[in-house]
């Protein structure tokens, strides 16, 4: 018996592995500066507005990456610049673009006649049924994040953590929010096979979380989040092979499973070192 | 007519070469003006407290200053240059309580952040940075505690990695909003004596402060904002009571020869609150 060998035997299970874990990794970077700025809802309002474009592109016959980067990134800069308006809040502009954009995502599936189950697949995911070129595609554009990310990590980091000492001092703000905006959408259309929109959320901001619990400094946070963002998809992908469940619901179980482990584990230590430091001062108090 | 603030003592005058200069600014937000007919010099190696009620317009002075917020009208110079163009050699430092102090950062980051601008967008932090920030740590008293993480410092601590991060920009020009605000004076002292050797070297020095017996202890020269310039001139302005009565518009407090004002945290959110507040006080005075 060899559970962990014989899937390997099977060049879809690898092409599956090697897909997730580089959108785990490339998620979990993105995600960080993510968790750092409140920008979960911001994620999740970008998958769904997503779809429009995958449909529109399957009724070009257009590659889905190009409708879905079309579709993404310009929602992501829509609603960059309608909360720039300062007219109302962002969570505000997010709700009613998102909700627009997959709406009309959904009338456009509806004129299509016949059934179409590829397009199902990027709603829950299909990564066990990621071709060769789409493997391809998705490592050009996974490059093009990481070096991106790579390159500016400190003004990003500056920028989220003290938007105005940034400004103050010359770096372009304004731009590098817009930037974080056009890297989240571009990590979503990477991740639409895999996870597919509706999970897309778990991938980016589940194991950043999980890493905020753990990191004092974001070095650290970008590391553990990176190493969950590998480890869980495998992990994930195993254990849907081996019960034949869902394979993206299966990898942000697994992922939220750690999240919650590392949740618990953590309070109970905090706790615990409470009742220490509660114990040691009241045994100072009682030798005076 | 243009308030310039006086430094007798100081090697600057107002004919020398000028930090900050504005005319004739107004400035606002949204449709809602903050700051009018504003004109101001602000002179090379000045140590200039800006003073004021709340919501009087000290921190959008501040922001015009630092280039984040562009004037209705009117001109901004910094260093020279229209405000902003300059920014390089420009230090900001936020007030603390606009700091998220939960994020995972320690004190050595946050005072590399001040070499991020320079270095640009390639290139990584070098020797000559890494010297920069052990600098700034040691003549701010935290090189101890580099690798703490910020939210496990102390408030005095909080404010001088922010410090150590201005002085490891090695800026012209120090912008602080509220640096001295909250915390113990053994730290008020420490961080207002750095500033006050940065301004010997040359540098500028611009804080808002609604701490008064701070802004005369330990400023050089105030500028008084309260929706326009009130007043300016040397740190013993903030003593004169005619000059706080028209800065605080009548909400002061006499408690003998002492003057003081009465805390106008509210006074702009609930006007009624702090009227109550002071016809209170000044019968309790009376009785």
């Amino acid at each position: 018996m060899n559970l962990i060998f014989d899937p390997l035997a099977y060049p879809f299970f690898v092409r599956a592995l090697a897909a997730s874990a580089i959108v785990g990794l490339v998620c979990a970077t993105v995600g960080s500066y993510m968790v750092l700025r409140g920008l979960a809802f911001m994620g999740d309002a970008l998958s769904h507005s997503a779809f429009p474009g995958v449909v529109a592109a399957y009724l070009l016959k257009a590659p889905f990456y190009l409708g879905a980067s079309i579709a993404a990134v310009g929602t992501a800069l829509a609603i960059g610049w309608v909360t720039r308006q300062g007219k109302l809040r962002g969570d505000t502009a997010i709700g009613v673009l998102f909700a627009g954009m997959f709406a009309l995502g959904v009338f456009l599936f509806s004129l299509i006649p016949n059934y179409v189950g590829d397009l199902f697949g990027f709603l829950f995911g299909e990564v066990l049924g990621i071709g060769m070129s789409d493997l391809v595609s998705l490592c050009i554009l996974a490059a093009v994040v990481l070096v991106t990310v790579g390159l500016l990590w400190k003004e990003l980091l500056y920028a989220t953590f003290d938007p105005l000492g940034a400004a103050a001092s010359g770096l372009p703000v304004g731009k590098l929010d817009y930037l974080l905006l056009a890297l989240i959408a571009l990590t979503i259309v990477i991740s639409l096979q895999s996870v597919g929109i509706i999970l897309v959320v778990a991938m980016l901001v589940t194991p950043a979380a999980t890493a905020q619990l753990v990191s004092n400094s974001f070095g650290r946070l970008v590391a553990v989040a990176g190493a969950i963002g590998v480890v869980c998809p495998i992990i994930g992908l195993y254990i849907s092979y081996w019960v034949n469940s869902a394979s993206g619901a299966t990898i942000v179980l697994v992922e939220t499973a750690v999240f919650t482990a590392v949740l618990v584990v953590t309070s109970l230590v905090g706790r615990y070192r409470h009742a220490e430091a509660g114990a040691r001062a009241a045994q100072a108090g009682s030798a005076r | 007519m243009t308030a310039t603030p006086e430094m007798a003592a100081g090697p600057q005058t107002a004919d020398g070469p000028m930090a900050v200069r504005l005319v004739d600014v107004d400035a606002g937000y949204g449709d809602r003006i903050a700051l009018e007919d504003m004109d101001l010099e602000i002179p090379v190696g000045a140590l200039v407290a800006i003073v004021g009620p709340n919501g009087g317009g000290k921190s959008t002075l501040l922001k015009l200053i630092a280039g984040l917020l562009r004037p209705w009208s009117g001109t901004v110079e910094v260093l020279g240059a229209p405000a902003g163009r300059e920014s390089r050699r420009v230090a900001y430092v936020p007030q603390a309580e606009l700091v998220d102090w939960s994020f995972p950062v320690n004190v050595w980051n946050v005072a590399m952040m001040g070499r991020y601008p320079r270095l640009g967008p390639l290139h990584q932090p070098g020797k000559r940075d890494h010297e920069a920030v052990e600098a700034a740590l040691e003549r701010v008293g935290l090189s101890d505690r580099a690798h703490s993480p910020i939210g496990a410092l102390s408030g005095g601590q909080r404010r001088r990695a922010f410090l150590a991060r201005a002085l490891a920009a090695e800026a012209d020009l120090y912008l602080l909003d509220e640096p001295v605000t909250g915390v113990d004076v053994p730290t008020q002292e420490a961080i207002m004596d750095l500033l006050g050797a940065e301004a010997d070297r040359g540098k500028s020095v611009v804080a808002t402060t609604h701490d008064l017996a701070a802004a005369a202890r330990h400023f050089r020269s105030i500028v008084a904002v309260n929706r326009c310039i009130v007043a300016s001139g040397s740190a013993d302005l903030v003593t004169n009571a005619e000059v706080l009565a028209r800065v605080y518009g009548g909400h002061l407090l006499m408690l003998g020869d002492r003057l003081g004002v009465l805390d106008d945290s509210h006074h702009h959110d609930d006007p009624s609150g702090s009227e109550r507040h002071f016809h209170e006080g000044q019968r309790g005075g009376r009785s």
